[in-house]
């Protein structure tokens, strides 16, 4: 049945994330960009509320919330709205949780997810991105082969987040055929031999101040143990088409900032005698934004009720991904348009917005749903 | 709980509904090439399809909620090409007599197919605007003035016609009634060639001193508002309630389109493979999913603002948002879709061309899309219509 009806509980994640990122979040992202820094504080007091870590079951030490991609959207969304750099730092161990939650064997969510369970921030990531421009989930040079009971995995993954401090990495290599069923993710403690952790920083255009490490892996031998779900491995549709819909759900949260920041402005300048936004070419921009916002955020919800359905969201995904990535961008640039000037000046949030858009819409994504 | 699937009964009626869409549209060309016939109340095959109605009263109430189930339907019926749209409560005038009239009025001429007179040859969006005169003369009401546009204005029993009771007034003084075919000084005028929507007839109704009962006024509401929008609001709540459903059919034809395209490039070994990069993709296959995503996008949006409507909460914003994107995909989609299938795609061998032609409407009538992304920024912007024109 068709219902765009938020449980509950999801109503209250929504809320309380909604009121975090307005106190905790918004005033201090352009602090963050311009001093390249993530504050401590800050990402602890967002795992006080637990959204990263609250689908970790009771027995494992966590708060037993029912794992839900669509709740994790609503978080990412939220946190975004006041600032994506954020949102992306705070749930980025989301994206070596979540996995977990869902493919890991009875041993494995034994062993690493109450280390994630508690109230602190846990650095722990996702590697998934690789150097090479022609980056492809379903065709990934990071291999990792068989020999007895041992898996060797070679290869190169940059835009790590937190690679500098994380314990633990959840590394994404091709083990079989071309396509997002022949991959699978090994669980890497950081002082694993043969991994090579750069200790420059990446810098980017977007998000700049998280953290981003470039991991090399030159023949790293890991125990079978250490492969996500075992024997069975993981569904790997399941677990790429999670990331991107995370991050799709950070655009969402991004576009509808500027939209609802533009709107005062428009109303209070003035050119020609009268506020930009009673001119049309403005108040239809205005409109675009917030349409777009609209269905990009419908678009994302279907991927995510699927994924929470257990049925493929690869489609959905798809869709989601490629309208909300072009939706994104086109919405950023015009929040720089209608402040004109002022939005190219590092003062307000504009062009940072606009650096981040861009940033995510061509990443696979660093946070899981 | 947030959900995009339907339960069994609702995918059977759609499927079946599908079905009967093959058959309607082996018709569609004939009533496109032939503007001048009237296309008949049902298809010949018609009876073959009664199931599908016992199994709509069947489908009992854990489905989809009544207004995003009739959207359903209509994007699906849309997409069969649909000719019944003559039938009450289709038409626009009939959306208005619920939204307006009174108890008594709604069922005394609820049967019946109600066109609705709005567009003048000097007014369009601009609906208050409108110059048609209303005067009382004893128990009778004499209309003077000129209606274009008047969609089954040529086979509906009555028109719904807005006019003014006061010029000078603006929108407080414009009310709607009831005007039976018949009514003395009702002329029809003219019927418009159109480049697509042929099955569907557009009259030009002229009223010279045309006389109805005093109780032929939807709402028998006679003052004249000062302040506020009067019997325009009545107008304007129709929108409400028709914006979603004109989405709803242009999204049934770019449907239809983006379907066609699908299953011929897939005769020729062409298919989308969802989850490759797009360095494994070729521009075809990327504009297939352009196609797509748009389509989705209309058809959540449009479920959105019907499933508000169902829970009973104000969706004018979310109808205007729909219409928007509805509008702008019913021209993006088909013209996309020509695109990709290249010059065979325009011939009269396929419906392609048709569709193109017959959802270009969607983006002009009940509110272009500059009318809709006005009411979209005075909503968001808390703008009234004098402070955001």
């Amino acid at each position: 049945m068709i219902s765009f009806e938020l449980s509950k509980e999801q109503e209250l994640v929504q809320k309380t994330t909604k009121e975090f990122a307005a106190g905790e979040l918004r005033n201090i992202a352009r602090d963050c960009d311009e001093d390249n820094k993530i504050p401590q504080k800050v990402l602890d007091k967002a795992w006080e509320l637990g959204l990263a870590n609250a689908a970790i079951s009771e027995e494992y030490g966590g708060i037993g919330m029912e794992r839900s991609a669509l709740t994790t959207v609503l978080i990412c969304e939220e946190l975004s709205y006041g600032c994506a750099t954020m949102a992306s730092a705070i749930m980025s161990p989301s994206a070596f949780i979540q996995p977990l939650i869902d493919f890991g064997t009875e041993d494995q969510k034994k062993e690493y997810l109450p280390l994630h369970a508690g109230e602190k921030f846990k650095a722990a990531a996702m590697a998934l991105h690789e150097p090479q421009f022609t980056f492809d989930p379903t065709d990934l040079r990071t291999r990792a082969e068989k020999k007895g009971d041992t898996w060797i995995i070679n290869g190169v993954k940059r835009l790590v987040p937190f690679g500098d401090t994380a314990g633990h990495f959840l590394v994404i290599a091709g083990t079989g055929d071309a396509g997002l069923c022949g991959i699978d993710a090994f669980i890497l403690p950081r002082d694993i031999g043969g991994l090579t952790i750069d200790s420059k920083t990446e810098k980017t255009m977007g998000l700049k101040p998280l953290p981003f490490s470039r991991l090399s892996l030159d023949n790293v031998a890991v125990p079978d143990t250490n492969r996500l779900g075992g024997d069975e491995g993981i569904d790997g549709r399941a677990l790429i088409n999670s990331v991107r819909i995370a991050n799709s759900a950070i655009c969402v949260g991004l576009s509808k900032a500027v939209g609802d920041y533009a709107i005062p402005y428009a109303k209070e300048r003035v050119a020609f005698g009268e506020p930009i936004a009673k001119k049309q070419a403005i108040a239809f921009m205005l409109a675009d934004m917030y349409t777009e916002t609209e269905c990009m955020r419908w678009m994302v919800w279907k991927a995510a009720s699927q994924l929470d359905q257990k049925v493929d969201a690869t489609k959905a995904t798809t869709l989601a991904c490629h309208y909300v990535n072009q939706k994104t961008i086109q919405i950023a640039d015009n929040g720089v348009q209608v402040f004109g000037g002022h939005g190219y000046i590092r003062e307000l949030p504009l062009e940072m917005w606009l650096r981040n858009a861009r940033t995510l819409s061509v990443m696979e994504g660093m946070v899981s749903a | 709980m947030v959900d995009f699937s339907l339960n069994e009964n609702d995918k059977n009626i759609i499927r079946a509904l599908r079905k009967q869409g093959e058959v309607q549209r082996k018709y569609a060309r004939y009533y496109d090439d032939h503007e001048e016939e009237l296309a008949p109340d049902e298809f010949p095959e018609a009876a073959e399809f009664d199931y599908i109605k016992q199994m709509e009263a069947d489908r009992g109430h854990d489905g989809c909620t009544p207004t995003v189930f009739f959207l359903l339907k209509t994007i699906t019926e849309y997409r069969g090409d649909f000719l019944r749209l003559r039938l009450p409560p289709y038409a626009l005038g009939n959306a208005t007599l619920a939204s307006v009239g009174t108890e008594e009025q709604q069922k005394k001429w609820g049967h019946m197919l109600l066109a609705m007179a709005n567009t003048e040859p000097g007014c369009g969006s601009d609906s208050k605007a409108i110059e048609t005169t209303a005067t009382l003369d004893g128990d009778e009401w004499v209309l003077n003035g000129e209606k274009i546009f008047v969609s089954h204005g040529v086979r509906a029993g009555g028109v719904v016609v807005w006019a003014t009771l006061d010029k000078s007034v603006g929108r407080g003084a414009i009310k709607a009634f009831l005007v039976p075919k018949y009514a003395p000084g009702f002329i029809l005028a003219k019927e418009e060639k159109k480049m697509g929507n042929r099955y569907s007839d557009t009259a030009a109704i002229v009223f010279k001193d045309c006389r109805i009962p005093r109780e032929n006024l939807l709402g028998l509401d006679e003052t004249i508002k000062t302040k506020g929008g009067g019997g325009f609001k009545g107008l304007m709540k129709t929108f409400n309630l028709t914006r979603p459903f004109v989405s709803a059919r242009g999204i049934g034809h770019v449907l239809a389109c983006r379907e066609f395209v699908t299953d011929e490039l897939k005769k020729e070994g062409i298919e989308i493979d969802w989850e490759v990069g797009q360095y494994k993709r070729t521009a075809v296959q990327q504009k297939l999913i352009e196609l797509e995503a748009e389509l989705e996008a209309a058809t959540l949006a449009t479920m959105h603002a019907g499933w508000l409507a169902d829970k009973g909460v104000y969706n004018n914003l979310e109808a205007s948002v729909c219409k928007s994107k509805a509008g702008d995909i019913s021209r993006k989609g088909p013209q996309l879709a020509l695109e990709i299938l290249g010059a065979s795609g325009i011939t009269h061998d396929q419906l392609v061309e048709k569709w193109f032609r017959d959802t270009r409407a969607t983006d002009i009538y009940e509110g272009t899309a500059e009318i809709q992304r006005l009411v979209i920024a005075r909503s968001i912007l808390n703008y009234s219509s004098q402070e955001l024109k």
